[in-house]
């Protein structure tokens, strides 16, 4: 763990695992302001109240994330960049969706929009790099992936993951209690619409 | 008591403090974009400091009273008429019911704040009344013809002066280094506090693109997403600076070589494209 300076009103804490961040996020999302990033934990207010904070905490044994539930997300698999991703892979685009459908994903954290959640804890051989330039306008529902990570678009947006398919789920609504579909900790399953 | 659009201009937004707070549902915290101007408004309004008021890009604006009302403009402002009348910047201005407050555009700074004595009382989505262009939360822009409900005032209007924005040569924010300028050159992180940078074309709500020497990176792996905030630079393939407004993503995917301090992130609500700007370095 080490802790960095971001700007005047926020710290960062920069860990070596998701896991850990995730572990972090746990103690400390009760005490201050946090939000959960891939390897980090950015915690919002005063930096030294946070520094002495952050001094007085551990993470906790536990990510303590709503493990359990369990949302299935149909897809058509159609994206633009699933050859590319096939190429990338050494996979054929059949076996590309076989590996993205076959394992079970997990509710990392959420971040970039309202209702986007990062997926990790699928098949390692989807690992693959953000597209070089980012699309201007990436479909509400585009399925993605990057890095270590899967996704959901909630909304037309710009975006850099290379897309695989779509979906014709409600990732988010402000109706709805809690407004976001996924939760972290939730239990993901893409099966082939 | 309602407001009627009779012109929208190219861009207004209602905006007034936004969501703080809800980083974790992926919401950043929106609001004014130039947060000082539309404090001052409702300051000249006796509103509450954070009450909804309109975020007018470019000016262009027509508004027409359907029953007499209190209102005034701040921010970055050209000529404000009624009926053709000059108004004062900055102070309290009595609509009568079918008048017609207008705006032209900007002499000085791109964004001013028109608000009304009991603040616009659209709809609140998560605890706000703000646009978020990026998340598409709050009311959408305005359209011709729309009309605007207003809350019911509860102080009269005060007789506060606020100062006019002055015309800048140079745009001085004051930045604290990191997280990651340890991801790039020590003649990167050099660049980034000497060089003069140009606001691009390329600005909005979201972030404002600067153009100038490319910031080489140190490091040429993949950032993991982290959280990002109002004010962070973030450095993307290209090796331009983009700095974070309002509506910015709440996690990015390119190293954050420095953050502007939160209070010089309003000035960069008034920065047209062309502007120039220097980054100063505090921490």
């Amino acid at each position: 763990m080490n802790l960095k300076p971001y700007g005047d009103t926020a710290l960062l804490l920069d860990c070596k695992s998701l896991d850990e961040a995730q572990r972090w996020f746990a103690a400390l999302h009760d005490e201050a302001e946090v939000v959960l990033g891939a390897r980090s934990v950015l915690l919002r207010g005063d930096p030294a109240a946070l520094r002495s904070l952050v001094g007085r905490t551990s993470p906790a044994s536990s990510t303590g994330s709503a493990a359990g539930q369990e949302v299935e997300i149909r897809v058509v698999y159609d994206g633009a960049d699933l050859d590319e991703v096939a190429r990338l892979t050494g996979l054929t685009p059949v076996e590309v969706v076989e590996a993205h459908t076959g394992t079970p994903w997990t509710v990392a954290f959420g971040g970039f929009a309202p209702g986007f959640s990062y997926l990790a804890g699928g098949d390692p051989r989807l690992q693959v790099p953000r597209r070089d330039s980012p699309r201007h306008r990436v479909p509400a529902g585009s399925v993605g992936l990057a890095g270590e990570f899967s996704g959901v678009y909630p909304r037309e947006s710009p975006g850099g993951w290379q897309l695989i398919g779509r979906t014709e789920l409600a990732m988010w609504d402000t109706s709805r209690e809690p407004p976001a579909l996924l939760t972290t900790g939730a239990t993901v399953r893409f099966v082939v619409a | 008591m309602t407001l009627v659009v009779e012109s929208p201009g190219l861009l207004t937004l209602v905006q007034d403090l936004g969501r703080p707070g809800l980083g974790h549902l992926g919401v950043s915290p929106s609001g004014a974009f130039d947060r000082s101007a539309l404090r001052q408004v409702n300051l000249v309004l006796g509103n509450e400091a954070g009450a909804a008021a309109l975020e007018v890009l470019r000016g262009g604006l027509v508004l027409r009273a359907e029953a007499p009302a209190w209102m005034a403009v701040t921010g970055g402002a050209g000529s404000i008429t009624v009926d053709g009348d000059t108004q004062a910047y900055g102070r309290a201005i009595r609509l009568q019911p079918g008048q017609r407050l207008a705006l032209g555009a900007p002499t000085a700074g791109l964004r001013a704040y028109v608000g009304v004595a009991g603040g616009f009382a659209v709809p609140e989505e998560l605890g706000s009344r703000s646009t978020d262009t990026l998340a598409g939360l709050g009311p959408a822009a305005l359209r011709a013809d729309e009309r605007l409900a207003v809350g019911t005032a509860t102080h009269p209007p005060g007789i506060e002066d606020v100062p006019t924005l002055g015309r800048t040569g140079e745009l001085m924010l004051d930045v604290i280094l990191g997280p990651r300028d340890d991801w790039f050159t020590t003649a990167a992180v050099r660049r980034l506090l000497e060089s003069p940078w140009q606001v691009s074309p390329a600005a909005n709500r979201v972030g404002v693109r600067l153009t100038g020497p490319v910031l080489e990176r140190s490091r040429h792996d993949e950032l993991p997403s982290e959280p990002c905030v109002r004010g962070s630079i973030q450095v993307s393939a290209d090796g331009q600076p983009i700095v974070f407004g309002p509506d910015h993503p709440v996690t990015g995917g390119y190293p954050v070589i420095a953050v502007v301090l939160d209070r010089h992130t309003d000035r960069l609500a008034q920065a047209a494209p062309g502007q120039a700007v220097r980054f100063g370095r505090v921490g």
